[in-house]
């Protein structure tokens, strides 16, 4: 088994040969498991026409995290799949609407648990699957579905990546990986979607194979570069959630 | 969503009274907004396991200040604690608890809920996009979907209507409804009042909800303590 280091000097150095047009997904839901200091980096590398996955374009707090609106922002998206284009408060307006309302970037909305499992499926060679979900909505309207045992299911497709964007807790240099509570999400399945898997680790990156087997969240074969997170305030790290009244 | 200008019960009474329809052994999801305070409520020894969609099973109460783990949240983001035997599971495993029929009861906010059990939670009217999140998902596969949402809209109409106008999330689903004005279930021709909040009358709920009304036998008030 291959020992040599996934262990990358910078986050710079871990995302400059992005080219333009790439597929990327970021882990994360909410602020746990985000991706923030790589997404910050791609901000930074400016790599355009990009198709983004995630479960969200960002969130409306204040301040500012790292998110997809950014990138937007800085014209380097084409189009986003994710499972909210809008705010979860109808009130809140993300900086991602009015580019997306003005036609310069495109998306594709799609359910959470169908974006987790194209995502899956993509990492699992399974190129297409039928689910019960979003049957009889718009989302449905035109496309194909079928009755198995009586019950009406849509068909979806595998969703590919070219990078996935991924943040865990602990890590040795092979990349087997270790998620805290929640920061699990969607990182695993995105990682093994990847052609190329980059995880930022909050925690000092272990000697090869510190980590238990049995204890192995995201095996190292999925894993290809790795970065550690640096203390605030050159890393960026999750923060208290900022409570708004409506 | 002011609680000066509503009547009856406000948003934590709301959370109170669906969290008592929850039986001992069920496995619940709580989504954003008045649901996820369905989890505060104290429901005696009952037994229940909460499911965030974010991969979290048998989370508690918000954690209190100073004591939360910034890597643990429930649907809203909020930091929770966890109850002991909690697990974490990641996105695609959490939705195939979903999607796989092992939810008893989802608990989910929406904008209009039909007398044929249909909802709309994802998309204003002229909206370009919308949040589904794991709405849909749930909708479809849970045993259960009770919906909380505040009984008329700012200007004062139904949102519990004989057909959504809004995109729905998805069709004849819906077996509970709370509202502050009270519980209730549809029934294909309009709704079935089971509870009724403080210092309502059936006649003032009757005026401002979609189809037939018809009210339980012994109506009871809800209790606020």
């Amino acid at each position: 088994m291959g020992q040599k280091s996934k262990l990358v000097g910078s986050f710079r150095e871990a995302v400059a040969d992005i080219p333009d047009g790439s597929t990327i997904a970021f882990g994360g839901f909410a602020m746990p498991g985000t991706p923030f200091n790589l997404i910050k980096a791609l901000w930074e590398q400016g790599a355009k026409r990009l198709t983004l996955v995630a479960n969200t374009t960002g969130g409306a707090q204040q301040p500012r995290m790292p998110d997809i609106g950014m990138l937007v922002e800085n014209g380097q998206v084409a189009k986003v799949i994710c499972a909210f284009t809008a705010a979860t408060r109808p009130t809140d307006v993300l900086p991602f609407t009015k580019y997306y309302e003005s036609g310069e970037v495109d998306a594709e909305l799609v359910p959470q648990g169908t974006l987790a499992e194209r995502l899956r499926s993509a990492g699992a060679g399974i190129p297409a699957f039928y689910t019960p979900t979003a049957v009889g909505t718009e989302l449905a309207a035109g496309r194909e579905t079928r009755l198995i045992d009586g019950r009406e299911y849509l068909l979806e497709y595998a969703l590919k990546l070219d990078y996935a964007f991924i943040r865990a807790r602990t890590s040795d240099t092979l990349g087997n990986l270790r998620f805290h509570r929640s920061q699990r999400n969607f990182n695993p399945v995105m990682a093994t979607a990847a052609r190329c898997t980059i995880a930022e680790i909050d925690e000092p990156v272990l000697p090869a194979g510190s980590i238990d087997p049995d204890d192995v969240h995201t095996p190292g074969i999925y894993v290809h570069r790795l970065v550690q997170v640096p203390p605030e305030p050159e890393g960026i790290w999750p923060t208290r959630r900022q409570e708004k009244r409506r | 969503m002011s609680e000066s200008k509503s009547k009856g019960l406000n948003r934590q009474q709301m959370a109170d009274r669906v969290a008592r329809e929850f039986q001992d052994g069920w496995i619940v999801n709580l989504g954003v907004g008045i649901p996820t305070m369905c989890s505060n409520t104290d429901i005696g020894d009952r037994d229940i396991t909460y499911h965030s969609e974010n991969g979290v099973i048998g989370y508690g109460p918000v954690a209190p200040a100073g004591q939360e783990d910034l890597n643990l949240v429930n649907a809203g983001g909020q930091n929770v604690t966890l109850n002991p035997g909690a697990a974490m599971v990641h996105h695609a495993d959490s939705f195939g608890v979903i999607r796989g029929g092992h939810i008893d009861a989802t608990v989910m906010g929406a904008y209009q809920v039909s007398m044929t059990g249909d909802f709309a939670n994802w998309k204003l009217k002229g909206q370009k996009g919308g949040g589904i999140g794991g709405a849909m998902d749930l909708a479809a596969c849970a045993k259960r979907v009770f919906i909380i949402l505040e009984h008329v809209t700012r200007d004062g109409s139904p949102r519990l209507v004989e057909a959504c106008d809004l995109p729905v999330t998805a069709r004849g689903v819906v077996t509970l409804v709370m509202t502050n004005y009270g519980l209730f279930e549809p029934t294909g021709t309009g709704f079935r009042l089971r509870e009724i909040a403080p210092g309502l009358t059936v006649e003032e709920i009757r005026a401002v909800t979609g189809g037939t009304l018809t009210v339980a036998d012994g109506l009871r008030q809800i209790p606020t303590a």
